[in-house]
């Protein structure tokens, strides 16, 4: 097997078999592999460390309010379109210690976490997800204020993304621009040749450090057949994402219709439970509580994910802001998919369909933005000069 | 020589009104806490540790269970008035606890199954929380209660801060800590999405939905999950009024759920 093929001279195979060579070249360069496995009825990420840790077999149905984890027939590893979780978890921790602090009889001390950022390889990043990293990135690293701990995070990971073969019915990454093909944002590329008996991963490398990991596998030049196997897969997915949302003026559409009937029919229906914000890749918000030991020595601030949902996340002196849920829902879908392009020039959104899914009564963010378009208040509300 | 100044611990005492104990003796189970709790307030009144009782006023009073009897209505009184801070603690004492079943029922059909002599049974028609009867200046809600929540309320109220103590639903403690939800991927019901966190998000941990034993979240929309539940899960009408009619059925928000279940 030849092992010499140049990354930059087109797409390599690496052989199914070989996948675990791919892991122990991870492994051997300091990184801690995590990917798909299988729990709680869900593809979930976790730690990988052998290639059957990775979920052979299963693949996934979701639709509004609904998932179910399957047996595909087949047994492709990347056989499934995407879980609960995103990788928000790895680079910007649900719950995390910022300092501690310790009183002595006439001052005090702080001591800052010494925490340390693990190097993760993350395989099986989709393309709405290398999307969803970008827009955390834009959030954290290339705004006024650099968040450290996320730097420090973000600094030690790589990247391995894998083409969705195929799309749910809650995707709608093509009205996003995101996917569902990767074409930027990951160090090396697989796509999932499983069909007519074969298995391989065709591999595109993004990165040096991706043609240093293909490097250091088996692995062969891809082949006109094996380019055009791949091809295949990334139509099947593209002809799969059925889900639409319509971009166009989004900003000026919903910023236009703050006080659309809609959003007290959905306020309806939304349980104000954060699900969405919480399983959503580039939801960021956060939440800082200090807390204090009993005997008043030792005070520590820890920082949690928060979410818009919440009556404490709009509490000012005076009062809870958005008292009524319709007030929070419209804040959520409005800075999402409006208000975020003003704040970090690009949207919050990349069709992943996560909130559509894991919505606990299966509230559609497509659909809202369809049934506001579809009754657009906006022009009536400017002629009569109540903006 | 400076005068040494003593500073007298803040005294703490501990209350039962119509309750299981399972929540005083969380303050039992604090075991590594234990110490530093001591340490840092008098306790002065709590039976279930010792007899040895310290007289009134006390700077923080924590209530466990409901007002159920006329003698516990006029209790409740004393006690509020010999506390500065009054605390009640779990689902009895701030929402009326399972006895509070009795309040869709009559009281008086229980006690002539229950008792030889019911005649002897002084009890009033319902059970209610104690906020019903008096201020109550904190609420710590759960059956039980989660012993480290308690250690932070007491902690707070020791260094004049507020509790943190989120209101929010249930459904952020799965996610914060990875659960995966039961009721999207298996389709089993859970009163997760309404009810108030605190216990950690045990139950689905354990592939069981969320039974509410916090009672209602803030700002709960309990009828737009009854709802899902009929439409999408299947459950009847019976069930849906029997999951509200938990330890928190007195409760507002799951009292009105359940009684626009009945027929």
């Amino acid at each position: 097997m030849a092992t010499s093929a140049k990354a930059a001279s087109g797409p390599a195979l690496i052989a199914r078999e070989n996948l675990q060579a791919v892991l122990d070249a991870l492994t051997a360069k300091g990184y801690q592999p995590i990917g798909p496995s299988v729990r709680d009825g869900a593809i979930v990420y976790d730690e990988i460390n052998s290639a059957d840790d990775l979920p052979a077999g299963w693949t996934d149905e979701m639709s509004g309010g609904t998932y179910r984890l399957k047996r595909s027939g087949g047994s492709a590893l990347f056989g499934y379109v995407i879980g609960p979780q995103s990788w928000k978890k790895y680079l910007h921790p649900p719950v995390i210690r910022l300092w501690k602090s310790h009183r002595t009889d006439c001052t005090f001390t702080i001591s800052k976490n010494a925490e340390e950022s693990p190097k993760l390889a993350f395989i099986g990043v989709r393309a709405c997800e290398l999307a969803a990293i970008s827009v955390l990135d834009h959030v954290f690293l290339h705004g006024k204020f650099v968040d450290p701990i996320y730097r420090a995070r973000r600094e030690n990971i790589l990247i391995i993304a894998v083409n969705c073969g195929q799309a749910a019915t809650t995707c709608f990454c093509k009205s996003m621009k995101t996917g569902p093909r990767c074409v930027k944002g990951y160090d090396l590329a697989l796509t999932e040749l499983a069909e007519d008996g074969r298995h391989d991963f065709l591999a595109e490398t993004g990165t040096p450090r991706g043609a240093d990991i293909l490097a250091a596998i088996p692995h062969k030049h891809a082949t006109e057949t094996d380019r055009e196997s791949a091809a295949r897969a990334w139509a099947n997915a593209d002809a799969q994402v059925t889900r639409t949302l319509d971009t166009t003026n989004i900003k000026e559409l919903l910023l236009g219709n703050l006080e659309h009937p809609r959003w007290d029919q959905t306020a309806g229906r939304c349980l104000t439970c954060a699900n969405c914000t919480m399983v959503c890749p580039t939801c960021f918000c956060t939440n800082i509580e200090d807390v204090t030991d009993l005997g008043g020595k030792n005070a520590e601030r820890w920082r949690k994910w928060d979410s818009c949902f919440t009556l404490d996340f709009s509490y000012i002196f005076g009062g809870h802001v958005r008292q009524s849920a319709m007030s929070r829902y419209r804040q959520w879908m409005t800075h999402k998919l409006a208000s975020w392009i003003d704040q970090f020039d690009c949207s919050g959104c990349v069709g992943c369909g996560r909130c559509i899914t894991w919505c606990p009564v299966g509230i559609d963010i497509t659909e809202e933005a369809r049934a506001i378009r579809e009754t657009d208040r906006s022009q009536k509300e400017n002629a009569d000069g109540n903006p | 020589m400076a005068k040494k100044v003593v500073k007298t611990k803040p005294k703490l005492a501990v209350w039962k009104f119509a309750s299981c104990d399972g929540c005083q003796l969380s303050l039992l189970d604090c075991e590594d806490e234990l110490l530093a709790v001591a340490d840092a307030i008098e306790i002065a009144n709590f039976l279930e540790a010792s007899r040895a009782v310290v007289k009134g006023p006390y700077d923080l009073s924590l209530v466990e269970g409901s007002v159920t009897t006329p003698h516990d209505a006029e209790r409740i009184q004393q006690v509020r008035r010999e506390s500065r801070y009054l605390v009640t603690i779990g689902a009895c004492a701030t929402a009326g606890g399972i006895q509070a079943l009795r309040n869709f029922a009559d009281v008086k059909q229980y006690t002539s199954i229950v008792y030889p002599t019911p005649q002897y049974i002084q009890t009033l028609k319902k059970s209610t929380p104690i906020t019903d009867h008096v201020f109550v200046d904190y609420e710590l809600r759960g059956c039980p209660i989660n012993k480290m929540q308690l250690v932070e309320v007491i902690s707070a109220f020791l260094n004049g801060r507020k509790p943190n103590i989120a209101p929010n639903s249930v459904c952020m403690e799965c996610k914060r800590r990875g659960t995966v939800c039961v009721m999207t991927a298996y389709g089993t019901p859970c009163l997760g999405p309404v009810t108030h966190a605190g216990c950690g998000a045990i139950c689905p941990s354990y592939d069981r939905g969320c039974y509410g034993c916090y009672g209602p979240k803030e700002t709960p929309n309990t009828t737009s999950l009854s709802e899902w539940w009929n439409a999408k899960l299947g459950v009847k009408n019976e069930d849906i009024l029997r999951a509200y009619r938990g330890f928190n059925a007195y409760s507002d928000a799951f009292r009105r759920q359940s009684e626009s279940y009945e027929k």
